[in-house]
């Protein structure tokens, strides 16, 4: 469910640490919870994000939600193939359906980033609220 | 027992869905169409017939005539009558859709508004010849100042979220008036809110804060003070809330506000519990809007347009959008606009010397200018004033506990079979979640799709969005018990269901005309024309 060599934030997003990029999506949880996604509205390559602030917004048939930027940095690809395939996000959350790169601006920031089982604790934690 | 699919459900919409199932899904309208059939014949014309094109440019002229429907009169009544009896509206069965306030709207109200006097007016008419009109919405302005604790009301803006801009553009020029728009750049919800709040706060510019909620569904009072700086501008809040609960703490989180310079907004599309039994002024708000089309009893959900009038204290009255229906006497001159004459008799009816006069307010400085074309929707304005004026301060008290007493009879019916989030006693609407049936693969939309099959109209589902899995119930007053218990026992036969035949639910509608439709794929993928 929370591959271990992923780093993930409380907000529901995964990084995927290459170098100094960061590759980014949302949990296999967070799909489950959006249920089915139809729509991605996604950043610009070149857009300046910084940590916390809002990635791209995402439409399911139950709610619509925000991905938030796990690190600050500059957006450096973008997975265009969502805009035609959402669905690529609920089939397949930690490979096709990534959602963005950026090139991370301040690497202390990777600190500030959960590990699988502490991730996994969180969600555990979620489940028994309302 | 589990209603069969020829539909043998609780009431007459039952069997009239059997009906409609029996007759199948009707053809769009462009499917009727018979070449050379035709619903009309003109009169032959007296005027020489000119050149198309003479009178069009030819880059503007149509190659191939469009793709009307040819059809007959017969075919457009019987074509139009048959979809709207497969239409379904609160004139048709119980529609339980949380925070939306689907109560049965009187058709005196109907009567009244359609009166060729109201209905007849045009906007640019002199205010001589409108004085009915504009004494009907300065009435109006006066009861609802009454009812919400507010000082001044504006009637301009045409629905809920309308409301909710045109109060955070008062806050707004509020605090720029007071030279502190720059330092004020936040909004504060709380994780609860109806999603036009931070939509709305948004559009004004604002930054939203979300604060979370408490235990018992409430602000959380500690994370509200860590939040809660003189960067914020206002809170914005529903109380009772959207899980139905009325915030005990309210007074303590207008003070917590205020202190910090902060304005209180109440997104009023949960007034109907509350009506004649508390009000926002007093809890501490400074601007609140009401849904006249949900608590006023004007149909809305497609049956017509909103109304969201605006009130605010005295503080923000400058502000209001222009123009605001005032009062002058005719002896003393004085101007009236605000509330202090709420509630001291009607002014008299002969339009003679000394009779008041009704004008419309545009002299206001620091308004913040016009949120709507001409005075908004008059027709609702005249509808909620004739319901506000049959029931009186005491009926729309009445309604508000019968709105309460309902929500919590049905509640409590539910309770042994439906996972409650916040076990309390609610308001007007409540929350329950599909948590125990989701152990048997059955979900909230399941469960949705299958009252339909009861002749039901669904409950709000998967909000608030604090709560997993949420089914949103809003009764309101205007239900017999014989209604509430028919749907309750509905709900009931489907959680049993959900543990006995899930695949059933995930069937589910099996009565309607069309079963289950392939929502995803409709979003993913939309066909917007024929």
């Amino acid at each position: 469910m929370y591959p271990e060599d992923l780093k993930y934030t409380e907000k529901h997003e995964w990084v995927r640490l290459e170098g100094n990029r960061a590759v980014i999506g949302i949990t296999s949880h967070a799909q489950d919870q959006l249920g089915a996604i139809v729509g991605i509205g996604l950043p610009q390559v070149g857009d300046v994000v910084e940590q916390g602030q809002e990635l791209a917004d995402i439409d399911s048939m139950k709610t619509a939600d925000v991905i938030y930027a796990p690190v600050s940095g500059t957006v450096v690809e973008v997975n265009k193939k969502l805009e035609e395939h959402p669905e690529l996000i609920n089939d397949d959350p930690y490979g096709e359906g990534w959602v963005a790169v950026i090139e991370i601006s301040n690497e202390e920031e990777i600190g500030s980033l959960m590990s699988a089982e502490e991730y996994r604790a969180l969600v555990e934690e979620g489940e028994e609220g309302h | 027992m589990i209603i069969e699919p020829e539909g043998l459900g609780p009431g007459v919409e039952s069997r009239a869905m059997a009906q409609n199932k029996a007759r199948g899904p009707e053809p769009l309208i462009s499917e009727l169409s018979s070449p050379g059939r035709k619903g009309y014949s003109l009169p032959p014309m007296d005027v020489e017939a000119g050149r198309l094109e003479d009178l069009i440019p030819e880059a503007y002229l149509r190659k191939a005539p469009p793709g009307l429907p040819e059809v007959s009169e017969v075919d457009v009544v019987r074509h139009f009558i048959r979809l709207s009896q497969k239409n379904y509206g609160v004139d048709v069965g119980f529609y339980p859709l949380g925070s939306c306030t689907m109560k049965y709207n009187p058709k005196v109200n109907e009567y009244l508004a359609s009166l060729p006097g109201f209905m007849s007016l045009h906007p640019y008419e002199p205010e001589d010849l409108v004085q009915g009109a504009l004494e009907l919405m300065y009435e109006l302005q006066q009861y609802l100042c009454e009812i919400g604790g507010m000082d001044s009301v504006s009637l301009q803006p045409a629905a809920g979220a309308h409301g909710e801009l045109t109060g955070l553009l008062m806050i707004r020029a509020y605090h720029e008036y007071r030279g502190e728009g720059q330092k004020r750049t936040r909004v504060i919800v709380p994780d609860s809110a109806h999603g036009t709040n931070p939509a709305s706060a948004a559009f004004c510019g604002y930054k939203v804060v979300e604060v979370k909620s408490d235990d018992r569904g409430g602000v959380d009072v500690r994370a509200l003070r860590e939040i809660m700086d003189d960067s914020v501008a206002a809170l914005m809040l529903t109380n009772p809330n959207t899980l139905g609960l009325f915030d005990e703490n309210i007074v303590e989180v207008a003070e917590i506000v205020h202190e910090k310079g902060g304005l209180l907004y109440y997104d009023g599309a949960n007034m109907n519990a509350i009506m004649g039994m508390a009000r926002p002024g007093d809890m501490g708000f400074d601007v609140l809007h009401f849904n006249l089309h949900k608590t006023f009893s004007t149909p809305h959900g497609g049956g017509g347009p909103g109304s969201g009038p605006v009130g605010v204290k005295k503080a923000l009255e400058p502000f209001l959008p222009v123009p605001v229906v005032a009062r002058r006497d005719a002896r003393a001159g004085d101007v009236q606009t605000g509330n202090e004459q709420a509630g001291n008799g009607r002014v008299e009816d002969s339009r003679g010397e000394g009779a008041p006069r009704y004008f419309l307010d545009y002299d206001r400085p620091l308004s913040i200018g016009r949120v709507r074309s001409f005075y908004g929707n008059f027709g609702v304005m005249v509808k909620a004033y004739a319901y506000i004026r049959a029931l009186g301060a005491k009926g729309l008290k009445e309604a508000s506990e019968a709105a309460v007493i309902a929500a919590n009879y049905v509640l409590s019916r539910l309770k042994s079979h439906y996972h409650v989030p916040y076990d309390r006693h609610c308001k007007h609407e409540f929350v329950i979640s599909a948590k125990n049936q989701m152990e048997y693969g059955v979900r909230t939309s399941d469960i949705a799709k299958a009252l339909l099959d009861y002749g039901f109209h669904a409950p709000t589902i998967y909000f608030p969005l604090i709560v997993k899995e949420a089914i949103m119930v809003e009764p309101t007053e205007t239900e017999s018990k014989e209604t509430l218990d028919a749907f309750c026992e509905a709900l009931i036969e489907i959680a049993d269901k959900a543990r006995s035949d899930p695949e059933y639910l995930h069937q589910a509608p099996h009565t309607t005309v069309v079963g289950r439709l392939d929502e995803v794929t409709a979003a993913r993928k939309p066909k917007l024309r024929w």
